[in-house]
């Protein structure tokens, strides 16, 4: 324990702790713009396209904190406007023109790399750390900066919020009511390109897609509101960053950067398997919930059609054999099974001498069952006359099918047959009262 | 002299092969898929490494080629499942790479398996690294590697052409048609994979992008068949390798990344001059269309 506290004090580790940690905040809210943007991959371009940038930015004014972050600032943004020009002047779809721009920018970078290694520059030794980053090297006047960018990052987050969502939602919109849709794009596309270059001397250009991707995917599993998902994107990227680079710390010869990409895919898989509404485990169990559902209404109707027409040729019997069942329905024998069951529990289906009956709560609920999808039918058939199903559906019109039947066009629409059953289900029960006695 | 036609060589094999698997990757919209295969080839040499401690061989192949369908699997399952489809792309690539880059600093750190050796290749190296058949001398390795590579790739081409090309243009008549394209699909991804594998000591793992998507994207301004494509593709990365090698030699630079700049310099001057494509000369044919019209 106390070496743990002795651990966790030391100012090294604090400096890397908080530099990753502020980084992981402001790429996580940025992050969340840009992935609803659908331009997450331009965020990738980007910071490979930062990397020529930085060494023009060496080969001009030398290893200046301010030379090498302006050069990335300016060749990331040479980049987007690349990819625009690229996708919107030629037949070339976006993901070409992304993966043309990042590849020939980052191959350029690694030309004036080698210039810059090979030649005689003074000070040359580090710049190409910029490809993988170097997260443990974070001092002081590192984490001044990336407080700084985080702040203003933050700032036009907010500042802007309205209009940004408006630009990612309905740009058509946005550009309707009169908002500068040029300048808010350049101010998105500068956001991405601060955290960018904020970011590329601790994850490195390569990972530092990874910063702007993973927490906002993360991060939309569990809302729907853009703000939330910004707060919780923030979050989760600052989370991943301190974890990782606490990880990274405690084992010798574990990289940083690529520490905190696992950690923050760590969260996403997570949120992927178990996030409610949106999450594998909680979708596969919503599907087997619908799945038993039409099942169990699939067999309420067939035994329910199999009465009426019992009833029709004069025979009053209400009880099934398991064996009529399955020729009746066709499912599965286990499928069959566990719908029986499952009707069983809800009180609408019972067994006398291994026969199965229909109980009178059971037998209403198929009556109506029936009748819905009968009047569906009808409806479908009809719809110019009698509207869209879908809407008559979304008002509620139809929880009651019987009382649907009250309206007259669907009544005179249906055979007298179709709508019989009531009649039947109050002759049924006395007969279902007459086997049992 | 023997030592420069060797480096040519085997850079204009790379870049031929990329240029026709390229082809396909530009057509079908999933040119970021084979960035992202590129990147996570690096799990697979390192699990290759990790398995039979050595960096040659077919299992360096195998290795790359599972992991290069894991990738394209993943993908698909995320982009399923309702991810969109280029964040599925950037959270799969990132996190395999990232595993790979972990795993070379625990446990491969002392061998010849740096990364910036994968990410940018040393091809000025490669025609040391020769094999002998029998006691003859027989080249370099690497020239062997990518000519086998080629040669599967141009011959599952050639023998499924009409399979790729309708799956390419039009999923829904293929598989109309009883062509399975989520295998095409599968096979196209396995080649692109191996592609990587086998180019990364020549150009490395992140550059092979460039030679994959740049010259197909030229080729796909320059003509409308799918066949002249393929070859105007081929031929354009072969170009830009001859012109990025000779570049590189002048300036003393990377010749990787002077590859990756001359397939950019092609790509800018169709972009730019294509007959039918170009910004230049096709701005001009609209003047031309419309000066009849208004006079």
């Amino acid at each position: 324990m106390q070496e743990w506290l002795q651990f966790l004090s030391s100012p090294n580790l604090q400096w890397v702790m908080a530099g990753a940690a502020l980084l992981g905040l402001a790429s996580g809210v940025v992050g969340s713009f840009v992935l609803l943007r659908k331009e997450s991959l331009v965020g990738d371009a980007m910071a490979h396209a930062a990397l020529p940038g930085i060494c023009l930015g060496f080969l001009v004014f030398g290893r200046e904190t301010l030379a090498l972050m302006g050069g990335a600032a300016l060749t990331g943004l040479l980049a987007v406007y690349a990819i625009r020009a690229v996708h919107s002047q030629s037949k070339i779809k976006q993901d070409a023109a992304i993966g043309i721009v990042l590849s020939v920018f980052f191959g350029f970078g690694i030309v004036l790399l080698t210039m810059i290694t090979n030649g005689s520059y003074s000070q040359s030794s580090g710049i190409d750390e910029f490809i993988f980053g170097q997260a443990a090297s974070l001092v002081g006047a590192d984490v001044q900066i990336l407080i700084a960018s985080a702040l203003v990052l933050l700032i036009l987050s907010f500042l802007f919020f309205k209009e940004l969502k408006l630009l990612i939602f309905d740009p058509l919109f946005a550009g309707g009511i009169g908002l500068p849709i040029r300048f808010l794009n350049a101010l998105l596309s500068s956001m991405v390109v601060l955290v960018v270059i904020t970011g590329i001397q601790t994850v490195g250009v390569i990972l530092m897609a990874a910063l702007l991707i993973t927490p906002a995917v993360t991060a939309r599993y569990w809302t729907d509101r853009l703000g939330v998902m910004a707060v919780l994107s923030g979050l989760i990227g600052g989370l991943s960053g301190a974890v990782g680079a606490l990880l990274s710390s405690t084992i010798s010869g574990l990289p940083t950067g690529p520490v905190i990409v696992v950690t923050a895919t760590a969260f996403f898989l997570i949120s992927f398997l178990f996030a409610p509404q949106r999450g594998i485990l909680f979708r596969m169990m919503e599907t087997r919930k619908n799945t038993q559902f039409v099942l169990n209404n699939f067999l309420l109707d067939t035994m329910y059609e199999k009465l009426e027409k019992r009833y029709a040729a004069g025979q009053y019997s209400a009880l099934f054999s398991r064996r009529e069942l399955e020729e009746q329905t066709r499912l599965p024998r286990n499928g069959l099974e566990k719908t029986i069951q499952a009707l069983q529990k809800q009180g609408l289906l019972t067994q006398t001498d291994g026969k199965y009956v229909l109980t009178g709560t059971g037998l209403a609920y198929a009556y109506d069952s029936s009748l819905l999808r009968r009047i569906q039918d009808i409806h479908l058939t009809h719809e110019a006359e009698l509207g869209s199903w879908k809407e008559a559906s979304a008002n509620g019109d139809l929880r009651k099918p019987r009382d649907y039947l009250m309206n007259e066009r669907i009544h005179s629409l249906l055979t007298a047959e179709q709508k019989l059953p009531v009649s039947l289900a109050i002759k049924q029960s006395s007969i279902e009262y007459a086997d049992q006695a | 002299m023997l030592y420069e036609l060797w480096i040519l060589a085997i850079s204009s094999l790379v870049a031929a092969t990329c240029g026709i698997v390229g082809t396909f990757l530009v057509l079908r919209r999933i040119a970021m898929v084979a960035d992202a295969i590129s990147h996570t080839v690096l799990l697979g040499i390192v699990g290759a490494f990790l398995v039979s401690q050595t960096l040659e061989g077919p299992l360096m192949l195998i290795g790359a080629a599972v992991v290069g369908l894991a990738t394209t699997y993943f993908i698909q399952v995320l982009d399923n499942a309702g991810v969109p489809a280029d964040a599925a792309i950037g959270v799969v690539f990132t996190s395999l790479f990232s595993v790979g880059v972990i795993l070379v600093s625990l446990y491969a750190r002392d061998v010849h398996l740096d990364v910036d050796h994968v990410l940018m290749g040393d091809i000025s190296f490669a025609p040391f690294h020769t094999i002998e058949w029998n006691g003859i001398p027989m080249g370099p390795q690497a020239f062997w590697v990518i000519l086998a590579v080629f040669i599967i790739d141009l011959a599952l081409i050639l023998l499924l052409y009409k399979e790729f090309k309708i799956t390419s243009f039009d999923p829904a008549l293929a598989a109309a048609l009883g062509i399975p394209v989520t295998l095409i699909h599968y096979l196209l991804m396995t080649m692109v994979s191996i592609t990587a594998v086998a180019s990364f000591d020549a150009v490395g793992a992140i550059l092979v992008v460039a030679l994959l998507i740049v010259p197909p994207a030229t080729a796909y301004l320059l003509t409308e068949k799918l066949s002249r494509m393929i070859i105007v593709s081929a031929l354009t990365g072969v170009a830009a390798a001859v012109t990025g090698y000779y570049t590189a030699k002048y300036f003393n630079v990377s010749i990787a990344g002077c590859i990756a700049s001359a397939a950019g310099a092609l790509f800018l001057i169709a972009f730019l001059f294509s007959p039918s494509q170009g910004i230049l000369l096709r701005g001009r044919q609209r003047k031309k269309a419309a000066a009849p019209a208004s006079s």
